[in-house]
């Protein structure tokens, strides 16, 4: 009776499920939304507005409404809302692309580590492969591969037309899920541990080529990077289209460059859906229940008639797949790659979603990688922006009396932004180990056409009968 | 023609001999036990048959088939399943999924079908959970498929391991210690359980087992294994009265005192 932590945690839960019913959530998200888009429309810079307004997706999914409302509510915050705002601040397309981008990266290395159990610390080499493949082919690049790096093509002529991008997504695709059933082969024989190690090494071995293969053949052009890298073209109605419709609510028309800001938002979200539905169906499939077995009990599973060696080649695949597709999309957007970009910390990155997220749940791992991005482009680095605007100015850290400005260059507080995000993470591993969002198993162990209780009552008695004789 | 037949398998681990020279033969419909001391090799036996172990030498024929350098799966898949001494349920996954686990090789869905939710992998998947509530239901436990395996009682948890060696269809049934932490009732129930799956379903059986309540109760034939080596093999009663049996068992000398 005298614990009052569980008395509000109770009463908290009595109150969200009453909010939970009816209709109630479905006008509550509603406003939620209208007014978060108003706080952004009216001043686009501000942070927590476009953080609240973030939250409404999240709350869309987790609320009891019906399908089709939220599925309409979604459709329009994706394709009416975040357009306007997001060309009002460019930078928010920007973190959106981000956050879509890594939750394609974080569910396809969920797929190795989360469902199969197979740690992965090199899993940016895959996205590497799909940004290099649109990298070389969609460049000039190809025109250079007798030429010292840094010499200028010969031609103005791309190799490819741009538009060779959409055929470039499943070859980036199908490039990455190759190269993870290669390097799967020699290395799904080693476990855990070794595993993680052989990886890791494969990570740096895909950066060590990527900065190398500029000799005999300049194929990557080193360390400098690929650019430019060729964008598919927007056809003009598109544009003008757009223009028409949205230049109203937004205050200005809209030019091709940043266009293909909004263009390639769309594409990297149509990548993320489908790669949502991908997972969620082959995870509900003899495929997603195998790689979870040897993921518990690799031994059991192979007794049970799971060629596991299959299985886990199929993970290593399947999850490589998705990074070679936004390989493809990152290289397009950013119209340059350089090996830089698939260093050892962008695969600790994605697996840090991943946990932070919840391993092996699918919906915790996409707030993973929204919480992570949002964090590192946005909350901590205003925070560290905060921080620098006392260190310029006359304040004082109260309570030690401490002018701001007086703090040595080695406490900098830009230099804290890694801190507080090794912070986080360790608080959430002491409190929260199984991460934003628990994995949790499907009910359903009853089909439709099944039979009803009064049949199971009547077993479950004839078998008592059967116990006793 | 035998279903099982072992010829001289054996099995070292250095230089241990954990299994030597089995020869050991069993026909379609039976239910037969191995017995015998802590570490005679009855557990590595069961090793070499599933796959888990490749024996050094010898053969080991399913159907009159060898399996031995096949992969426990692809043993698995032609008809061997097993239960093991200590439970090795998949703990995060519900009860039906373990189930369902079993019935993999069988499902004949690919991903696209799973990917294009096809009509047949829907009514395939249906199907599939169905017939593993009646699995579960089989084995005796009833609304308990959404619970986590290893939130069961360990009784239960043994019961769900059946259910999911069953899931297979399989041909040959190896349980190992299948009663072992059980209480009186829950062996009683057991041995039916047994009894029902190789009159019901047909399915041979070969257990592994400790209890000599169990084994007198429901093997037809008996061998008994020690230090690696088969040492005795027939029916219950001859068992019973085998002086080597005894002697393995309760040490040299026991033979004369039970004799009194």
């Amino acid at each position: 009776m005298g614990d009052p932590k569980k008395q509000i945690s109770t009463v908290i839960r009595g109150l969200w499920k009453k909010l939970n019913t009816g209709r109630t959530p479905a006008i509550m998200i509603t406003v939620w939304l209208l007014v978060t888009s108003v706080m952004v429309y009216i001043s686009p810079r501000s942070v927590p507005a476009f953080l609240l307004f973030l939250a409404s997706a999240f709350f869309i999914y987790i609320l009891k409404i019906d399908l089709r409302y939220k599925l309409a509510l979604g459709v329009i915050m994706a394709l009416g809302i975040i357009p306007v705002i997001g060309i009002r601040n460019i930078f928010y397309l920007e973190v959106i692309f981000q956050i879509s981008v890594f939750a394609a990266l974080a569910l396809g290395l969920n797929i190795v580590v989360g469902f199969a159990g197979l740690l992965n610390l090199g899993y940016v080499a895959f996205y590497a492969v799909g940004a290099y493949l649109w990298g070389i082919f969609g460049s000039q690049q190809l025109f250079l591969l007798n030429s010292i790096p840094g010499t200028a093509p010969p031609t103005n002529q791309f190799f490819l037309p741009g538009d060779a991008f959409y055929l470039f997504l499943f070859l980036g695709m199908a490039a990455a899920a190759l190269v993870g059933f290669v390097l799967g082969l020699p290395v799904l024989r080693v476990r855990g541990d070794y595993l993680a190690i052989v990886t890791l090494g494969f990570g740096e071995v895909i950066r060590v080529l990527a900065n190398n293969l500029d000799k005999p053949v300049n194929l990557t052009n080193g360390p400098q990077g690929i650019t430019p890298i060729q964008r598919p073209t927007i056809p003009d109605w598109l544009l003008s289209g757009w223009n028409t419709i949205f230049s109203p609510l937004v205050g200005q028309p809209v030019s091709e460059g940043q266009f293909y800001n909004l263009f390639f938002y769309v594409m990297a979200l149509l990548v993320v859906i489908l790669v949502i539905i991908t997972v969620i169906r082959l995870d509900d499939s003899k495929m997603g229940r195998a790689w979870m077995a040897i993921r518990e009990d690799e031994l059991a599973a192979a007794a049970m008639g799971i060629p596991v060696i299959k299985y886990k080649l199929a993970a290593f695949s399947v999850g490589a797949s998705f990074a070679g597709v936004m390989g493809v999309l990152f290289a397009a957007s950013r119209t340059f790659v350089s090996p830089e970009s698939f260093n050892f910390m962008q695969s600790i990155g994605v697996l840090t979603m991943v946990i932070l997220g919840g391993l092996g749940s699918i919906p915790g791992v996409i707030v993973g990688a929204a919480v992570v991005t949002v964090l590192n482009l946005q909350v901590l680095q205003g925070i560290s922006l905060w921080l620098s605007s006392l260190r310029q100015s006359d304040a004082v850290i109260p309570v030690i009396n401490f002018a701001w400005r007086n703090l040595s260059s080695q406490l900098d507080p830009a230099k804290y932004q890694r801190m507080l995000f090794g912070l986080i993470l360790i608080l959430m591993m002491i409190y929260r180990q199984e991460g934003l969002i628990p994995a949790r198993r499907r009910k359903r162990s009853r089909p439709q056409s099944g039979e009803t209780p009064v049949d199971t009552a009547s077993l479950k008695s004839t078998e008592a009968k059967h116990g006793t004789a | 023609m035998a279903l099982l037949e072992a010829l001289g398998v054996t099995k070292r681990f250095g230089g241990l001999t954990a299994v030597d020279h089995i020869e050991f033969v069993m026909e379609q419909g039976r239910m037969y036990s191995i017995i015998g001391p802590n570490g005679a090799g009855k557990t590595t036996f069961f090793n070499t048959l599933t796959g888990i172990y490749k024996p050094e030498e010898g053969q080991i024929l399913f159907d009159g088939r060898d399996t031995v350098g096949h992969r426990p799966d692809q043993i698995a898949a032609r008809g061997i399943t097993r239960t093991f001494q200590n439970i090795r349920l998949f703990s995060s996954m519900t009860v039906i999924e373990n189930i369902l686990v079993g019935m993999h090789y069988r499902l004949k869905q690919t991903a696209v079908g799973a990917l294009a939710r096809s009509a047949g992998f829907k009514s395939e998947e249906d199907e599939a959970y169905h017939k593993a509530e009646e699995l579960m239901n089989f084995v005796g436990l009833f609304n308990v498929g959404d619970e986590l395996a290893s939130s069961l009682p360990y009784g239960a948890q043994r019961r769900v391991e059946i259910a999911r060696a069953l899931g297979s269809d399989p041909r040959l049934l190896l349980l190992d210690e299948p009663t072992a932490g059980m209480n009186p009732i829950e062996t009683t129930e057991a041995i039916a359980l047994f009894r029902q799956i190789r009159d019901v379903m047909g399915i041979t059986i070969l257990l592994i087992e400790h209890d000599m309540h169990v084994v007198m109760n429901i093997s037809e034939r008996i061998s008994v294994m020690d230090y690696g080596r088969k040492i005795a093999e027939g029916s219950p009663a001859e068992i019973r009265a085998d002086a080597r049996v005894i002697e393995a068992y309760l040490g040299r000398g026991a033979t004369a005192e039970m004799s009194l």
